[in-house]
C-alpha cells in the first residue's frame, strides 16, 4: 500500500468532499424537500388534476434511473438548444429525484396521523391548510426522519454519479488523481471511505434527531 | 365574574338547537333514518342505544364532522338554518362548528403540544383571541380540574383520566355555546371514570348544555334532563331518565337497558 499515495491524496479528496459531495448533497436535499412536500399536498389533494400531475412526477422519477435523468438533462437539453452547466444539472437532477422519493414518503407520514387528529383540529375551528401546518405536519415529521434519513444517505452517495457529467466532487478527484497516479485501488478505496465516514456521521445525526423529536412521545 | 373564568353563556329563552328528521347514510346503509333533538338552554341530553344506533352519528354531525344527507337544523341565536337535503357550504359548516365544542372518546389530545398550548390552540390561532387572556384562562380551567401543575407536560404523561379532562378543558376554551362529548369515559380504566363523571356534572350543574354519548346509566340518571333511546337510526324513546329507566315503554329499550346493567 502506498501509504504517501494516501496521504497526498487524502486532502484532495477532502477538498471535493467539503466543497463538492457534501454542498451538493445539502442544497440538494433542501430543495428536494420542498418538491417532495408540495408534490406530498398534491397528490393528496381532492383536485384530479393536481394529484395527476403529482401521480406523474412521482412516477416519472421513481421509474427512470439517475443517470438517465443527468444524461438527458446535461447530454440532452444542448440538442435543443438548452444549455445547462455541471453544476446547476447536477442540483436541477438531484432535487428533482429527492423530490419524488420524498414526496412518497411525506405523504404516507401525513395518512399516518389517526384521523381523530384532523377531527380535533377541525372542531377547535380549523380550517384544513391549518390544521396541517400546526397539528398534521409536526406529528408527520417525526414519522419520516427515519425514511427521509435513508434518503439523505443514498443522495449522498448518489453525488458520485455527477462526475459524469463533469461535477468535481470527490469521487471526480478520485479518478483524476487514480488516472495520474495509475493507483486506482488505492483511490477508490480512499473514496469509498470517505463516502462511508460521511454516511456514518449522518447516521449518528439521524439517531439524535429522532431521540430529540420522540422526547414527549410515549 | 372573574375575568379568567369561562362560564356557560347565558340562556336567551330561545333554543339552542332545534333538529328535525336528521337522516345520514353510509355508502348504502342508513344510519340515520328521522332524528328529532330540541336542546334548551342549559339542559343535559343523554343519548343511549346499542353501538350502530346512531348516536355517535348525531353528535358529530352536530359539530359538521359528518354531513348528514337530510334533516333541518336550526340554532336561532345564531341565525342558523340549515337544510341538509342541500349542499353544506363551508361558511355554514364552520358557523354550525363555532356554536359547540366535542370531547372524543379517545381524547384526540395533540401529542406534540403540551397540556396548556393543546388548550390555548384554538382560542389563539383560531379565534385570535390575545394569548396573554386566553393562558390566564386556560390555567384557571386547568386549575378548576385539578391539572393546573400539568400545564407543561404532554399528553403522554398523563393518565386516561387526566388526558380526558385536559380534553374538556380544551373544549371549555373555546367558549363554546353548546359541549358535546362522545362517550367520553369509554376507553378509560373504571377507576379514572369518576374523575371524569364529576367534572362533566360539575359543568351541567353549572348550567352549561350538554349532549353526552354514554353508556354510564347512572351519570344519565343523576344528571340528563332527558334521555334519548337511539336504536337503528330512530329515537325510539325519550323522556326524563327516571321515567326511561324505570318504565320504559319500548321492549327494546328494556331489554338494551336490562343489557347494560346485568351484563351476564
Amino acid at each position: 500500500m502506498d501509504w504517501d499515495l494516501v496521504l497526498s491524496s487524502i486532502w484532495p479528496l477532502l477538498d471535493g468532499a467539503v466543497r463538492g459531495t457534501i454542498p451538493l448533497a445539502l442544497v440538494s436535499f433542501a430543495l428536494g424537500l420542498v418538491l417532495a412536500l408540495l408534490a406530498a399536498l398534491a397528490r393528496l389533494s381532492p383536485r384530479w388534476w393536481l394529484s395527476g400531475i403529482a401521480r406523474f412526477y412521482i412516477s416519472v422519477i421513481r421509474g427512470t434511473p439517475l443517470i438517465v435523468q443527468l444524461y438527458v438533462v446535461f447530454f440532452g437539453l444542448p440538442s435543443i438548444d438548452v444549455v445547462i452547466p455541471p453544476w446547476p444539472s447536477a442540483i436541477l437532477v438531484l432535487s428533482l429525484n429527492v423530490g419524488g422519493y420524498a414526496a412518497e414518503i411525506i405523504r404516507a407520514a401525513i395518512l399516518s396521523i389517526p384521523r381523530g387528529q384532523w377531527e380535533a383540529a377541525y372542531t377547535i375551528g380549523m380550517p384544513r391548510w391549518l390544521a396541517l401546518r400546526r397539528i398534521i405536519l409536526p406529528q408527520a415529521v417525526r414519522v419520516s426522519v427515519p425514511p427521509l434519513s435513508n434518503t439523505f444517505i443514498s443522495l449522498v452517495k448518489d453525488t458520485a454519479l455527477t462526475s459524469l457529467i463533469l461535477v468535481t466532487e470527490m469521487f471526480r478527484r478520485a479518478q483524476q488523481i487514480a488516472a495520474f497516479s495509475n493507483e486506482f485501488l488505492v483511490l477508490y478505496i480512499e473514496a469509498a471511505v470517505l463516502y462511508w465516514v460521511i454516511c456514518l456521521v449522518l447516521s449518528t445525526g439521524q439517531g439524535t434527531l429522532e431521540r430529540r423529536l420522540e422526547r414527549h412521545v410515549a | 365574574m372573574s375575568p379568567d373564568s369561562i362560564a356557560p353563556p347565558q340562556p336567551t329563552g330561545e333554543n339552542v338547537l332545534e333538529v328535525s328528521g336528521l337522516a345520514k347514510s353510509f355508502g348504502g346503509t342508513r344510519v340515520l333514518r328521522a332524528v328529532d333533538l330540541t336542546l334548551r338552554p342549559g339542559r343535559v341530553v343523554c343519548l343511549i342505544g346499542p353501538s350502530g344506533s346512531g348516536k355517535t352519528t348525531v353528535l358529530r354531525s352536530l359539530n359538521g364532522l359528518e354531513t348528514p344527507d337530510g334533516g333541518m337544523l336550526q340554532a336561532p341565536a345564531a341565525d342558523l338554518d340549515i337544510d341538509f337535503s342541500r349542499p353544506l357550504a363551508d361558511a355554514t359548516r364552520n358557523r354550525l362548528r363555532d356554536l359547540s365544542a366535542m370531547v372524543f372518546q379517545q381524547h384526540n389530545l395533540f401529542p406534540h403540544l403540551t397540556v396548556l398550548q393543546n388548550v390555548i390552540e384554538g382560542p389563539v390561532r383560531v379565534q385570535r383571541r390575545p394569548r396573554a387572556e386566553v393562558i390566564d384562562e386556560a390555567r384557571a380551567l386547568l386549575a378548576r380540574v385539578g391539572l393546573e401543575a400539568r400545564s407543561d407536560a404532554y399528553p403522554a404523561q398523563l393518565s386516561g383520566g387526566q388526558q380526558q379532562r385536559v380534553g374538556i378543558v380544551r373544549a371549555l376554551a373555546l367558549k363554546p355555546t353548546l359541549l358535546l362529548f362522545d362517550e367520553p369515559t369509554s376507553a378509560l380504566d373504571p377507576e379514572l371514570v369518576g374523575d371524569v363523571l364529576s367534572v362533566m356534572k360539575d359543568l351541567a350543574d353549572e348550567g352549561w348544555t350538554m349532549v353526552v354519548v354514554t353508556h354510564e346509566l347512572a351519570f344519565a340518571r343523576d344528571v340528563a334532563d332527558e334521555v334519548l333511546f337511539l336504536d337503528d337510526g330512530v329515537v325510539l324513546e325519550r323522556g326524563a331518565p327516571d321515567r326511561i329507566f324505570t318504565a320504559p315503554r319500548e321492549e327494546r329499550t328494556r331489554r338494551f337497558l336490562e343489557r347494560l346493567m346485568r351484563p351476564f
